[in-house]
């Protein structure tokens, strides 16, 4: 259910979140205190490299850190064979890079 | 606490693998009564039929274990006083294991995972050879110390949520035992058992609940045991060790 390769992709993508999260929280304080509105932040996000290589990092570690959390829910709970296990977790890993993905390109491109 | 009647009210699981329920005795309260005691008592006056399993009753041989009260016991070391329920005593087989009979279960699995954990010793010298010297303060020693004294007993193995849900997992005993070979100086299995312990159903599974420990009647802590196999196999796969 959760071998060494799993075990450390999880923990390393914690690691990557964690800062991500903080920066994350305190942009969101920062901008709504000083009243941005949505397009005086979108013409600092558009054709940033920066907050494109951040929140594409950010989505990449949410979408294999989630999608491992969530396997080892499933593998307990709903006791999933090992293939179908695999199909849920790469699908859930997917699906959140896709929308995260999106996501990104909306406030950058 | 003693009843007006002077007895205890007793529920005992009886069955086997297909099915079974709980069995009411009354048993007179002593002094000093273990759960052993009280299960013999009814063995020997009122259900002869009744299976469970024994043998030093000192707490050496870890095989009286069984579920008192919803919780994993060694029986023959646990007082009725210290766990008993106003005047109730409701004893089962251990949880996460097959019911043999009554209160017996089948231990083979547990052991089988001890087995696939390279819970045993891998010799590197022979009888022939100098004893390797092993310092009472090395680190390695005194971390195989901490963790040495297990009787095997299953206690852990029931009290464990993940095991529970995942019948797979190799479970704190057996993790425990590996933790305690890779400390071994002497042993020469350390990446094939680290590899052992790192797969689908390793140490990695382990939620840290520490049920484990909280139920070893020998205090051991087989949460930190698998939290040092976590860090020793992290490090031996990011190395290319394993």
């Amino acid at each position: 259910m959760l071998g060494v390769r799993l075990y450390l992709a999880q923990r390393i993508s914690a690691l990557i979140l964690a800062p991500l999260v903080l920066g994350h929280l305190a942009v969101m304080i920062y901008a709504t205190r000083d009243g941005l509105s949505a397009s005086e932040i979108l013409s600092r996000t558009q054709g940033s490299l920066f907050w494109g290589l951040s929140y594409g990092l950010f989505v990449a570690a949410v979408a294999v850190h989630a999608a491992i959390g969530l396997r080892v829910i499933v593998a307990e709970h709903v006791r999933l064979p090992g293939v179908a296990l695999d199909a849920f977790t790469w699908s859930v890993g997917g699906v959140l890079l896709a929308m995260g993905a999106r996501a990104v390109a909306a406030v950058v491109l | 606490m003693q009843n007006p009647s002077g007895n205890l009210d007793v529920s005992v699981w009886r069955g086997n693998g297909a099915g079974g329920g709980y069995s009411a005795y009354l048993v007179p309260v002593r002094e000093n009564q273990t759960i052993l005691d009280v299960v013999t008592w009814i063995q020997h006056r009122l259900e002869t039929t009744l299976s469970y399993r024994f043998a030093c009753r000192v707490g050496m041989c870890g095989s009286c274990a069984m579920m008192v009260n919803g919780k994993p016991r060694w029986t023959c070391r646990t007082h009725v006083q210290r766990v008993i329920d106003g005047n109730s005593l409701k004893i089962a087989p251990l949880r996460n294991l097959p019911v043999i009979k009554d209160l017996v279960c089948d231990m083979a699995e547990f052991f089988a995972k001890w087995r696939k954990a390279e819970g045993h010793f891998h010799p590197t010298s022979t009888r022939h050879e100098v004893i390797a010297p092993i310092p009472p303060d090395d680190p390695r020693r005194i971390a195989a110390s901490a963790a040495i004294e297990c009787i095997n007993c299953a206690v852990c193995y029931a009290a464990c949520d993940v095991v529970a849900l995942n019948l797979d997992y190799l479970g704190p005993a057996a993790l425990n035992r590996a933790w305690t070979l890779i400390n071994d100086q002497r042993d020469g299995a350390r990446a094939a058992r680290l590899a052992a312990v790192s797969g689908d159903s390793g140490c990695f599974n382990c939620h840290s609940q520490q049920s484990c420990a909280v139920f070893c009647p020998n205090e051991l802590n087989p949460t930190e045991s698998i939290a040092g196999l976590k860090r020793a196999a992290a490090a031996a796969a990011l190395g290319g060790e394993i």
